[in-house]
């Protein structure tokens, strides 16, 4: 009996959505042994056209990373949307945009700047990425910058979600072991645009630390702290964390050890909005009435859009800033 | 800069025991202000969480305005020094979205300022009028299918 076929692709992302696959350790192997890895380019080679030479949904699942970016993204978004039954939007990038998704708040030209023409960066003949270059064998193309980054969700239809920058590798065993069983016809599939992988609360619910003042009157950097308490709530303690705002689902792994929490899991359920949602949990526990006491609290967040969206702007009510958003088609 | 014809609409979330009786009065009152501003009466300006500001300028408002008792007159004691915090917070994010303070503005009206609470409507309104629309583009839905053809990756890139 011939096996059903998993696929996993990267788009916009950085790969760390792979490895965390690749950590589930021997699980690895019950991938292998109950699936026929039709396309993985982290881990196998292939080509686009062996995909578009499958039959339409021959592809069982398709765990999906990174955000849309260039034409490139867009094109395998529909292309694996159109082979495969079960499409996943697998980690923050594809489902929120993650940290690239930042990029949102410059236009394009702002974005070739930085990478092109820094004070770092060595490029004395002002060289640009092309879309075509004409070279004596012929023309090279290049898939051209889109003007934002589009989450999957907002160029396909997804079927599942798995949060988490990356998603924690218990978690992603667990819901490999799911489809392992559905595969075998033992258990069912979870309802259509169902979260998985995750918790059905926020990451202060899963954190151990002590909440009791429940105001601040400074907000610090981490490294401006003279020292961090092992047991009280980090807010509290002057940093900003963004627990209140986040959905649950990696036992609050990061103010265990003492970091703020920097949103990874996305919004928490039912939260339209991360940034907005942690904007009312932050300006609730700043102890000033006075404008300029309360100015003199919020200015110890020197990047307020890339803090309270820092994984999740693609994905928030405005997604962009003005400017960029006015060059899409 | 804006048409002389543009009529921009404005959102005003009000709270239920001073500034929406600041509007009734001014209605009750006859007094004249212009009719940009759709209010939305809530029980408290505590009650304003910025995601009813992301989603109102997101969805075709030009401007929201936000009005809640005179500090200190609260009726649930301390909110609107939550919602004056809270709109801080704001004005700094959505300075990085490109969006003009003036889009998002807080005021106080007690019960009685009906005149008061008009004249802060015609300002707002004079004030973004003269900033011109947001015309926020809308967020792309989920697409309910794939399409049925999908350009070869060549076709794309060139
Ligand atoms: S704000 Fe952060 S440190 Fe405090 S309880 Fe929530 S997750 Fe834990
Ligand atoms: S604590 Fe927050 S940032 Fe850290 S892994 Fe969990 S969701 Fe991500
Ligand atoms: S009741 Fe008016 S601001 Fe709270």
């Amino acid at each position: 009996m011939s096996k059903p076929k998993f696929a996993m692709y990267w788009a916009a992302s950085c790969g760390g959505c792979e490895i965390a696959v690749l950590n589930i350790d021997e699980k690895v192997l019950d991938l292998d042994a109950n699936f026929d890895v039709a396309f993985w380019p982290a881990a196998m080679d292939a080509k686009y056209k062996d995909v578009e030479a499958m039959e339409d949904e021959s592809i069982l699942v398709t765990l999906f990373n990174g955000s849309i970016r260039t034409d490139e993204n867009e094109h395998l978004a529909k292309l694996l949307r159109r082979k495969s039954k079960i499409l996943v939007a697998f980690g923050s990038c594809a489902n929120e945009g993650c940290i690239p998704g930042l990029a949102n708040l410059s236009p394009r030209e702002q974005i070739f700047e930085r990478a092109y023409e820094s004070p770092s960066t060595e490029n004395p003949n002002h060289l640009r990425p092309q879309a075509a270059c004409q070279v004596p064998e012929g023309t090279l193309t290049l898939p051209p910058l889109q003007a934002v980054i589009r989450t999957l969700d907002q160029v396909v239809e997804v079927d599942y979600h798995v949060p988490g920058c990356p998603p924690e590798s218990h978690q992603i065993a667990a819901i490999l072991d799911v489809l392992i069983q559905v595969v075998k016809g033992e258990a069912e599939l979870p309802p259509k645009g169902a979260v998985l992988g995750a918790g059905n609360s926020t990451v202060c619910d899963e954190c151990a630390r002590k909440r009791d003042v429940k105001v601040i009157d400074k907000l610090s950097r981490i490294q401006e702290l003279p020292q961090l308490n092992t047991t009280d709530c980090l807010l509290e303690q002057g940093l900003l964390c963004a627990g209140p705002a986040t959905r649950s689902g990696c036992n609050s792994r990061c103010p265990n050890v003492g970091a703020p929490c920097i949103g990874c899991y996305g919004a928490a359920p039912g939260v339209l909005d991360q940034g907005a949602r942690l904007m009312t949990a932050i300006a609730s526990v700043v102890d000033a009435n006075e404008p300029e006491a309360i100015d003199r609290v919020l200015n110890g967040i020197p990047d307020p859009a890339g803090s309270f969206y820092r994984f999740s702007l693609a994905h928030s009510l405005l997604r962009a800033n003005r400017e960029a958003l006015a060059e899409e088609p | 800069m804006s048409d002389s014809t543009f009529e921009p609409v404005i959102i005003g979330f009000t709270c239920n025991w001073c500034s929406y009786r600041a509007a009734d009065l001014a209605g009750t009152a006859r007094i004249k202000y212009p009719p940009n501003v759709r209010l939305i009466r809530v029980m408290c300006s505590g009650r304003i969480d910025p995601t009813f500001v992301l989603k109102a300028l997101s969805e075709g408002a030009d401007g929201v305005l936000i009005a809640g008792c005179h500090p200190g007159e609260c009726h649930y004691l301390e909110q609107n020094y939550k919602a004056l915090r809270r709109h801080r917070l704001l004005q700094k994010t959505l300075a990085q979205f490109g969006i003009e303070p003036a889009r998002v503005r807080l005021t106080w009206a007690s019960a009685a300022e009906g005149a008061l609470f008009a004249e802060e409507i015609a300002a707002m309104v004079n004030e973004v009028k003269a900033l011109g629309p947001l015309n926020w583009p809308a967020r792309p839905l989920p697409v309910a299918t794939a399409p049925a053809e999908i350009p070869k990756l060549s076709e794309v890139a060139a």
